[in-house]
């Protein structure tokens, strides 16, 4: 700190006042503190999972049967498309976030996250990018060439409207949300765990955070690239994919997978971390192998990057590469392997208390190993030949992100209700969820596996009777409207036990990482101490210390309780002030990338807008009160 | 990007590495930027050789006047060390001095780029033209961009440096924006290298159509 008199700090002169009230909307609005803007993301986030189900719904009404007319050929392939796209972005991206933001600083025992201006301009600009994607839809049609877009479907000549432009514009809207949080929690993670917490004993869902954050800091950029390429190409007249003018459509093939496939992991490594951390505490063990499962982690994150060539198996890349790309696929399975070992080793002799988080990570165990192994089916090239483009791989991949990262993010949600709100959901009805949406699962996707064995190919919105697919499809259909109740009675849940409220305290498994050391719901600035950290999962070992001492037999727990936060002086604890910049930058961007489609003008608007939001950011401080004492 | 030195919440208490949370936002965002123009440089090369027509990287780059670009943006990674250097020392004005000539140093890089671009519009080169076309004026515009960004930030902080903001107290920030300098200089080599010296003796690949200039 300097120690220089220094003049009055410049500012830029602000339209509205600074923010001050802790109520109302205008605070959420320019709120910084992670735990409402993880709310925020997850609130966002679900309403589009609603959206995205009710998007699948239809496609399954439509394929019910054998030429049913439910949704025309040109509104299906709108459909699929944002389907795709939102489950990936707009839903479990976001739902991932949302845990980052809520569980992370409370894990590694921070106050916020390093950039909490930062992290509320992520979530904005991811807000406003979800809206203009889905803008589409009321202006002359949704995008339409699938979530991959290749060209030249998505080039201008065989596309003419605007669908796919929204469509790479809101891609790269939100990319710009994604890599300003994954920088945000890269920085946050190394640099903020509390005095102790070396990286051996971090939590595992801080870490398969870090390693997320790591692939999608690296990863988007290579999509914005593809992105601000076809968007030249489309509005500019460019030739990157135009193959009149030697352009290569393959080549965007080969940059959207270099992106595609390390982002296959940033959806589910996050899933992994959740499961990771409800297994141990319902088990009342330790994690089986944490170091096993932290670099087990780190190589499917490293080998991500060598395996994109096998969505193109089809292509005619030759039998060289081909080889190449069906033996990394193949040893991609080994460290994916070693993590499924460990978590049932840990269930292995352990107290297992059957709740509804407990029930859904063990359904995630089952069903991504399902998921995985069909995907080992296609790695090798010669039998994916055959399987390409049929609905053999919808399961597929179905199985991995809705029974891999939905199951995984239902058992996180249920594990860390109390946490976020101070209530407890209600186990009945979360049984009843688990069970509705586990049978549902299987009849919908379960089918697909023979169907696609049998040839129905995907993306075709009807087929005729005589193929024989209708009995598969049918049950395919119910098993969504399953899902879609079981989503209900989870909605259903939350209002009836909202209506109950039973206290939950601030650890109510019993558990065993940092966030459960404070009260529930916790307050703004999360610690009243930083704590000292001395061992992986430090909770546990401080409520248990004999089990250091190997002492299995007779244990007692020791008398100490969460930390009690009601009568601290709040003025010693200085925490960033809310700030309206964010938002302002986020609808800068938006307006900005609407007018690259439109007209200059509102270029202009949007980039002023970010101007004025970077100026004002800058030079405002960011705690008032503390800036006289500094 | 804040100029103000008012305590970070946790900054004292919780920094587990030692180096400032803004330094390493800074490098873990240049690794970042380095897939961005991996993928556009890649892009380049796997389209080196493939345009259908004229105008060919013979017929249009000029290495000379690039070269005295190139020297120039290369020099004031120079100067925005010598304007650090001097800022920790708190001799303001040779800091002052060096920051401004700097800003100067990146202006005059943009200007060559501007002529550029207008030079090989008027010879009828464009993105629209070739495949040449498309990926030389995506990469060396979007590096522009970064460039103008950067004196963009670097007169915000001469301006902060001006009014007394910025002293050797909180010198972090301009080492913060020379890590990002210093980054787009280094892309600049690379580019340089692989747009300018190494293809500009491309001429008109097998089967392509020879380029007789002008409209």
């Amino acid at each position: 700190m300097s120690s220089i008199a220094k003049p009055k700090q410049f500012q830029l002169p602000r339209i509205f006042p600074r923010p001050k009230s802790h109520k109302g909307l205008w605070y959420w609005l320019a709120t910084v503190d992670h735990k409402k803007i993880g709310t925020m993301y997850g609130l966002v986030a679900f309403f589009w999972f609603l959206v995205g189900g009710i998007e699948a719904l239809l496609i399954r009404l439509q394929l019910g049967q054998a030429e049913s007319s439910i949704l025309s050929p040109e509104v299906y392939n709108q459909m699929f498309t944002m389907h795709g796209t939102t489950m990936v972005f707009l839903v479990v991206m976001p739902l991932s976030a949302a845990f980052f933001n809520w569980i992370v600083p409370l894990q590694i025992g921070a106050r916020d996250v390093a950039f909490p201006r930062l992290n509320a301009l992520s979530l904005w600009v991811f807000i406003f990018g979800t809206i203009l994607m889905n803008i589409s839809w009321f202006v002359g049609g949704a995008p339409n060439g699938g979530w991959f877009g290749y060209p030249p479907n998505s080039s201008l000549g065989f596309n003419p409207g605007n669908g796919i432009t929204y469509w790479v514009m809101g891609l790269n809207i939100l990319g710009v949300a994604s890599i300003a949080a994954g920088l945000n929690f890269i920085v946050t993670i190394i640099n903020m765990r509390a005095p102790g917490m070396h990286m051996m004993k971090m939590p595992v869902f801080t870490w398969m955070t870090l390693i997320t954050s790591v692939l999608i800091v690296l990863a988007l950029p290579i999509l914005a690239v593809a992105g601000i390429q076809l968007t030249a190409d489309r509005i500019y007249g460019t030739n990157f994919f135009n193959s009149e003018a030697g352009g290569d459509p393959i080549f965007w093939q080969h940059i959207f997978w270099l992106f595609g496939h390390p982002e296959v992991y940033i959806l589910i490594l996050p899933a992994m971390g959740i499961v990771s951390e409800v297994l141990p505490t319902f088990s009342r063990k330790p994690l089986f192998g944490y170091t096993a499962i932290v670099f087990a982690g780190i190589v499917i994150g490293f080998m991500g990057w060598f395996v994109w060539s096998h969505h193109m198996f089809t292509v005619g890349l030759g039998p060289a590469a081909n080889t190449a790309f069906t033996i990394t696929t193949m040893l991609i399975a080994i460290p994916t392997g070693v993590k499924i070992f460990n978590w049932i080793s840990t269930l292995w002799g352990g107290s297992i208390k059957l709740n509804t988080s407990m029930l859904f990570s063990i359904g995630f165990i089952a069903m991504f190993t399902i998921g995985g192994l069909s995907g080992v089916t296609h790695a090798a090239s010669p039998s994916d030949a055959q399987q390409q483009d049929t609905y053999y791989i919808v399961a597929h991949f179905h199985y991995v992100l809705f029974g891999g990262s939905i199951f995984a993010i239902f058992s996180g949600i249920y594990y860390w209700w109390p946490k976020f709100t101070g209530w407890l959901l209600d186990e009945k009805l979360g049984k009843i969820n688990f069970v509705l949406m586990f049978i549902g699962f299987n009849l919908q996707f379960g089918p697909m596996h023979w169907l696609g064995l049998n040839g129905m190919p995907r993306r075709i919105y009807t087929y005729t009777e005589d193929m024989g697919w209708e009995d598969s499809n049918l049950a395919a259909t119910l098993g969504g409207l399953i899902i879609a109740i079981s989503v209900l009675v989870f909605l259903g849940n939350i209002i009836l036990s909202k209506r109950k409220k039973q206290n939950s305290g601030g650890d109510p498994w019993d558990a065993r990482t940092l966030e459960w050391s404070i009260a529930s719901p916790p307050p703004h600035y999360n610690f009243v101490q930083i704590p000292k950290v001395k061992h992986i999962d430090d909770w546990w070992y401080r409520k248990y210390p004999e089990l250091l001492e190997g002492n299995n037999q007779n244990i007692k727990k020791q008398k100490i309780e969460v930390e009690d936060s009601s009568n601290v002086d709040e003025s010693k604890i200085h925490m960033p002030d809310l700030s309206y910049y964010p938002l302002i930058i986020g609808v800068g961007l938006t307006i900005a990338a609407l007018g690259v489609m439109y007209t200059y003008a509102l270029v202009t608007i949007g980039l002023i807008m970010v101007f004025w939001g970077s100026i004002g950011w800058s030079t405002e401080p960011v705690n008032e009160d503390s800036k006289e004492h500094h | 990007m804040s100029t103000n030195v008012t305590i970070h919440h946790g900054e004292e208490i919780n920094n587990s590495t030692g180096v400032s949370h803004k330094k390493l936002l800074m490098w873990t965002f240049l690794g970042s930027d380095v897939m961005f123009f991996g993928t556009f440089i890649a892009t380049f090369m796997a389209y080196r050789n493939k345009s259908l027509n004229g105008p060919y990287p013979e017929d249009t780059l000029n290495i000379p006047i690039t070269s005295v670009s190139t020297f120039v943006l290369l020099m004031s990674s120079l100067g925005i060390v010598l304007a650090l250097h001097y800022l920790k020392e708190a001799k303001m004005g040779l800091a002052k001095f060096w920051l401004l000539l700097v800003i100067i140093m990146g202006i005059i890089f943009i200007g060559f780029q501007i002529y550029e671009f207008s030079h090989f519009a008027h010879m009828g080169m464009t993105p629209q033209v070739n495949l040449f076309g498309s990926t030389f004026f995506t990469l060396t515009s979007l590096h522009g961009a970064h460039v103008s960004l950067g004196i963009l930030w670097l007169i915000f902080l001469l301006i902060n440096e001006h009014r007394g903001n910025l002293n050797s107290g909180n010198a972090i920030d301009l080492e913060i924006a020379g890590l990002y300098w210093h980054f787009v200089d280094i892309v600049w080599i690379v580019i340089f290298a692989l747009l300018y010296l190494i293809t500009a003796n491309d001429g008109v690949p097998p089967g392509s159509i020879p380029w007789i200039g002008g409209h």
